[in-house]
């Protein structure tokens, strides 16, 4: 299913393209979105030469809307991936992904103390700095950068 | 100003209103009245042992004229039976006006103060918040100093896991401190900290001995240092030594006599008992705070204080 931007098999008529993603987190989306369970075409590509980035990988979904959640949880891991929405073969909207200033139930508090690690609520983070990413437990106020975040 | 608030970080607090508290605090020494508090209920809830907390509380709010409800005993409580937190307190909350909270788990009070109406103290969560702690440490630098701007604020000890320092160090940040982070490098402040006071323009020195700076200093900050925090026992000989504060140590230093040392306490071997009697020890002083420092907070959170 791996394809050359240049080849015909990757358009599609009706769906989201989620392009500039670093190469090396096009995966990490891909479970975000649990294609594997998706009936729709699905189309992947890594390691595509870009201009912004030194390697790009990209998403094609036929169909598929994304929600807010998935699109939080694609900013945190992609942040300079953009969404554009194909219709009619055509791109009709364009945006980049944005890391809202609070994450609920997004990502997992990495400290194992933490009250939203033993109690049955939702963990909720403040973002302090987007890029590179800096974010506060709302509960423990423990700081985690990227290499901290993983998703609940 | 604070009424209703809930006191569960010193981040929540603007640089006026912790003067506020400390003025409060000041006011509370000379002219708390018996019946402020009369006829509130303060719940003191504490999931984990404590003693000198629990006890101050309890004094400030009985001075006041309040009554006090709780335990200290977490075994005999519902939590044992599975209950969750949140429904502990939600029920707790219809017998009292007030609730201060130890808990074992890291953002308890956050998650209690989310939960009830009525406002939550933190009372120390795990290795977490305890701003209490930190109002009464500021409140005994400006007693000892007359003034908390621009002091050469020394930390010592253990600043990789002692939060009472980080809590402080923030809380500091407001006031234009100069500050020194005296430790073994295994026990350096974690760099999310000194970036956090890096984006608040603090200017700050990462060292490894006292006799560094012991000059310029006008409070020291001691933590304790904890045997279990190292893996190997001949680590924790080596920094001990080093670290120990005694009455020669701080002849040896040449020391102003208006160096303030401070220690949120217990001690346990890291401050020898020879400091106690001279000028520089105010540790007693600030364990004794508390009382003032927790009355003004239960005022000024029971509306007392329009
Ligand atoms: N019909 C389509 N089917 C699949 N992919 C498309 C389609 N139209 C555009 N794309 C892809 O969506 C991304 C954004 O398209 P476009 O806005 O034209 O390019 P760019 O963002 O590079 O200026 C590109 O990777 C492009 O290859
Ligand atoms: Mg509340
Ligand atoms: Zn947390």
């Amino acid at each position: 299913m791996f394809f050359n931007e240049k080849l015909e098999v990757s358009a599609i008529k009706e769906g989201t393209v989620i392009d500039q993603i670093a190469s090396k987190s096009t995966f990490k989306v891909a479970n975000i979105l649990d294609i594997q369970n998706i009936d729709q075409v699905v189309l992947i590509g890594v390691n595509l030469s870009s201009k912004k980035l030194d390697k790009k990988g990209i998403i094609k979904i036929g169909g598929k809307r994304l929600t807010q959640e998935e699109v939080n949880k694609i900013a945190l891991i992609a942040p300079d991936a953009t969404l554009n929405i194909i219709k009619d073969s055509e791109v009709v909207r364009k945006f980049q992904v944005a890391i809202p200033d609070t994450l609920e139930g997004i990502v997992k508090c990495f400290n194992p103390n933490c009250v939203s690690n033993h109690q049955t609520i939702q963990s909720k983070f403040h973002v302090l700095v987007k890029k590179p990413i800096k974010i506060r437990c709302h509960y423990c106020e423990r700081l985690m950068g990227g290499d901290d975040i993983e998703l609940v | 100003m604070l009424k209703n608030r809930d006191i569960i970080s010193i981040l929540d607090f603007t640089k006026e209103e912790i003067s506020y508290v400390l003025e409060l605090s000041k006011r509370m020494e000379r002219e708390s009245s018996a019946d402020m508090l009369k006829g509130k209920i303060l719940a003191n809830l504490f999931f984990e042992p404590s003693t000198r907390t629990r006890l101050s509380f309890e004094t400030a709010m009985k001075r006041l004229g309040g009554d006090v409800i709780g335990f200290d005993d977490p075994d005999k409580t519902s939590t044992v039976k599975g209950e969750s937190l949140k429904d502990s307190v939600k029920i707790i909350e219809g017998y009292c006006d007030i609730i201060v909270l130890r808990h074992f788990l890291e953002g308890a009070s956050r998650l209690t103060a989310d939960t009830v109406n009525v406002p939550v103290i933190n009372a120390g969560d795990g290795a977490s918040q305890h701003p209490t702690q930190t109002f009464l440490d500021l409140y005994t630098i400006k007693n000892t100093k007359g003034r908390l701007e621009g002091l050469s604020v020394g930390f010592l000890g253990d600043l990789k896991y002692g939060r009472t320092a980080h809590s402080l160090a923030y809380a500091l940040a407001h006031f234009n401190s100069e500050m020194y982070f005296i430790s073994p490098p295994s026990l350096r402040i974690p760099k999310d900290y000194i970036e956090q006071l890096q984006l608040r323009g603090v200017s700050y020195y990462e060292i490894d001995s006292l006799f560094e700076v012991s000059g310029k200093l006008d409070i020291l900050y001691c933590t304790r240092i904890q045997k279990e925090r190292f893996a190997d026992p001949v680590e924790y000989e080596k920094v001990r030594g080093v670290y120990k504060l005694s009455r020669v140590v701080l002849d040896k230093l040449k020391i102003g006599n208006d160096l303030k040392i401070l220690h949120p306490l217990p001690r346990v071997e890291e401050m020898d008992e020879s400091l106690d009697t001279t000028e520089y020890a105010v540790y007693f002083q600030q364990a004794h705070s508390g009382v003032p420092v927790r009355k003004a907070l239960l005022a000024a959170v029971l509306g007392v204080f329009q």
